[in-house]
C-alpha cells in the first residue's frame, strides 16, 4: 500500500489578527498577482477587484481570509463539476470545468471562496503558478500574514 | 485478496472507489455501470443544453481514473440479484460475480406519472442522464415550443439550459410555487420572477390531465400546444436490489452510520440510500451530489476494513437561475429570523439553541459559514448571531474559535 501523503508538511497562509491593520493591501496584491498584467495601475486602477483573499472584521478586529487548504476539503467532495481537486496538498480549481453553481460557497466553513469577475469560481492556490511567497504575504506591511508550516 | 463490487457508476461510486483505495490498494474492484459512460457530473446536463459545458469537461474524474485505481468497469450491464448467503451478484447477462463487500450505488430513476395519452406524444424526454440531455438537445431547435412538467430543481435547470436555444418554454407544476421542496412561497416567488423575466412561462397549481399528441390538456381546462415534452416530476430511489434480497428498505435503502445495509457485506450510498440528516435528527434520502460522494467514500472505507462514520449530513442546495442564486440548508424548524438585504431574503430557523436551517435568496456570500453552524450544531450562544444574521462573517466568532479555524492546520 502506498504510504499516505503527509499533506500537513506544507506551508500555508496564516494571519495574525492582532497585527492586521485592515489596510486591504493583501486584496490588491492578490488581484494584481492574479491579473497577469505587468503594471499595477493598469491592472487595478478604477476597476472592481476580485481577490482570492479578503479582509473581514469590524472596528475592533480585522483579519484576512483565504483558503485553508484543508486536510479533508469539503469543497472538493462537494463540487458538482469535479472542478476542485487537491494536488500536492494544495486545493486547486480547474476553471474550465466550473459552471458557477456556487456549491463550494455553500459548503466552505471559512467563507474562503468567491467568484471571479467572470462569474467562474476562483480560489487561493498559494501563488503556486508564480512560485515563491504568496503575493499577499510579500506585500503585508505589518507581517500580519505569514507563509509557514504549522 | 478482497473482491469489491460497486453497483452504479455515478458520484457515490467514485467516492466508494476512492474510499476503498484509501485503505486497500490491492483488492479487486468491479463497477457495474448501466450507463455506457465513465462517471460524469450528472447535474451538469442542464449546462450542456445551454452550451455552458461540453461532454469533455463534464467528466467527474480524469480519463485514467479507473485504470489508476485498478477498477474493472462493466459498461451497459445491469445488476439483477444479490445472493446474500453466497455473497454473489447476478448480472443481466446471466454472469455471477463473487464479492466480499458490495456497495449498492444504483441511484434513482425518474418517476413518470401515468398521464393519459402520454404515448401519443411524439417527442418526449426525461431529464436524468447524459443520454437524455443529448437526445433533448438534438430535438430542441430555435423556436421549438417546450413543455416541462415539473418546476423542481431538475425541471427548472432544464428550462434555464434550453432557454439558450429557444424562447418558448412553459413549465407546469401541481405545486403552487417553484422549487417547492426547498423554498417557501415568498422565496420561491423571487426565483420565479427571475425566471419569468428571462422568458420562462409558468402554469402553477395546475397539471396535465391528458395528452393528445402535441397538445396537453391541463386539469384547469387550459390547453398547451408544444413540440417537445420534458417530464421532470420527481425521482425514486432504486432500492429493488436490496429489497429483493430481503434487506431493509424505506423510501431509500436503510443504512447505519457506516453505510451498512441490513444485509451483511452489503453497503449502500448515494441517491438510493438514506443518510442521517443531523439538522432534523432523521434518516432520509439526501439526493445531493455532496452527500453521494461522502456516503460513497464512507462505504468504501468501511468495505475495505476501515472505519468511517457519517453522522453529520444535512440537506443543502445551491441553485442559480440567470444569475440569481438560492442557497438552502438544514431543516426549516423552530423560530424564524428574517433579514431583507437588497434584492433578496435571508431566513434563519433556530431550534434548541442551534441554527437548524436557512434559506437565502440573493445575498449568498460566504454562506458556508452558516452551513457549518447547521452541520456542526454550533450553540448560537457561542457566536454573535446578531452580526451573523446580517452578514456571514467569521468576525461573529470569538477570537479563540477564530484562532482554531484560522491559526492551524484544519
Amino acid at each position: 500500500m502506498a504510504s499516505p501523503m503527509r499533506v500537513n508538511d506544507m506551508k500555508r497562509v496564516y494571519v495574525n489578527e492582532k497585527w492586521c491593520l485592515g489596510c486591504r493591501l493583501c486584496e490588491y496584491n492578490c488581484a494584481f498577482a492574479s491579473s497577469g498584467i505587468r503594471y499595477m495601475a493598469k491592472a487595478l486602477k478604477g476597476k472592481a477587484i476580485f481577490p482570492k483573499i479578503h479582509v473581514e472584521g469590524d472596528d475592533g478586529i480585522t483579519f484576512a481570509v483565504s483558503c485553508r487548504h484543508c486536510t479533508d476539503p469539503i469543497c472538493v467532495k462537494s463540487c458538482i463539476a469535479g472542478a476542485i481537486y487537491k494536488e500536492d496538498g494544495v486545493v486547486k480549481i480547474n476553471r474550465e470545468k466550473c459552471v458557477g453553481c456556487l456549491t463550494c460557497v455553500l459548503v466552505c466553513p471559512y467563507g474562503a471562496l468567491a467568484p471571479g469577475s467572470d462569474g467562474v469560481m476562483q480560489k487561493c492556490e498559494l501563488c503556486t503558478q508564480s512560485g515563491g511567497e504568496p503575493a499577499c504575504v510579500k506585500g503585508c506591511p505589518n507581517r500580519a500574514i505569514v507563509y509557514e508550516e504549522r | 485478496m478482497a473482491e469489491y463490487i460497486i453497483v452504479g457508476n455515478g458520484t457515490a461510486a467514485a467516492g466508494c472507489i476512492e474510499g476503498i483505495r484509501s485503505v486497500d490498494a490491492a483488492g479487486g474492484i468491479t463497477v457495474v455501470s448501466e450507463e455506457k459512460n465513465p462517471v460524469y457530473c450528472r447535474p451538469l446536463i442542464s449546462y450542456l443544453l445551454g452550451g455552458k459545458t461540453d461532454e469533455n469537461r463534464m467528466n467527474y474524474r480524469p480519463a485514467d481514473f479507473y485504470e489508476k485505481n485498478g477498477c474493472r468497469v462493466l459498461y451497459g450491464r445491469r445488476a439483477e440479484k444479490i445472493d446474500p448467503e453466497e455473497r454473489t451478484l447476478q448480472l443481466d447477462d446471466g454472469s455471477v460475480l463473487k464479492y466480499d463487500a458490495l456497495c449498492d450505488a444504483a441511484g434513482s430513476s425518474p418517476f413518470v406519472p401515468p398521464f393519459e395519452g402520454l404515448e401519443t406524444v411524439e417527442k418526449r424526454f426525461g431529464f436524468m442522464t447524459l443520454d437524455d440531455a443529448k437526445a433533448l438537445k438534438k430535438a430542441v431547435k430555435k423556436g421549438s415550443r417546450v413543455l416541462i412538467v415539473g418546476a423542481g430543481l431538475i425541471g427548472l435547470k432544464c428550462a434555464e439550459g434550453l432557454r439558450a436555444v429557444t424562447e418558448n418554454i412553459t413549465v407546469c407544476d401541481l405545486a403552487d410555487r417553484v422549487l417547492s421542496s426547498i423554498l417557501d412561497a415568498e422565496c420561491a416567488s423571487l426565483m420565479q420572477k427571475r425566471l419569468e423575466e428571462n422568458g420562462i412561462s409558468f402554469m402553477l397549481s395546475d397539471s396535465v390531465a391528458s395528452f393528445k399528441g402535441n397538445t396537453a390538456v391541463m386539469k384547469s381546462g387550459k390547453t398547451v400546444d408544444f413540440d417537445v415534452l420534458v417530464t421532470a416530476v420527481g425521482v425514486r430511489a432504486n432500492t429493488s436490489l436490496v429489497r429483493d434480497a430481503s434487506g431493509e428498505v424505506n423510501r431509500g435503502i436503510a443504512v447505519n452510520d457506516r453505510m451498512e445495509t441490513s444485509i451483511k457485506g452489503v453497503y449502500a450510498a448515494g441517491d438510493c440510500a438514506e443518510g442521517f440528516d443531523v439538522s432534523s435528527g432523521s434518516r432520509k434520502v439526501l439526493a445531493l451530489m455532496p452527500s453521494a460522494y461522502m456516503e460513497g467514500h464512507a462505504a468504501g472505507v468501511n468495505m475495505a476494513g476501515g472505519d468511517e462514520r457519517l453522522a453529520n449530513e444535512i440537506p443543502m442546495n445551491s441553485i442559480g437561475f440567470f444569475g440569481l442564486y438560492a442557497m438552502t440548508a438544514g431543516s426549516y424548524e423552530g423560530t424564524l429570523y428574517e433579514e431583507r438585504p437588497e434584492g433578496g431574503i435571508k431566513r434563519f430557523y433556530v431550534k434548541d439553541g442551534v441554527l437548524a436551517g436557512f434559506m437565502l435568496i440573493g445575498q449568498t456570500e460566504r454562506a458556508g459559514i452558516y452551513t457549518s453552524l447547521v452541520r456542526e450544531r454550533t450553540p448560537l450562544r457561542d457566536v454573535n448571531f446578531e452580526i451573523l444574521k446580517k452578514i456571514a462573517t467569521s468576525a461573529a466568532f470569538s477570537s479563540q474559535i477564530r484562532g482554531k479555524k484560522f491559526g492551524g492546520v484544519v
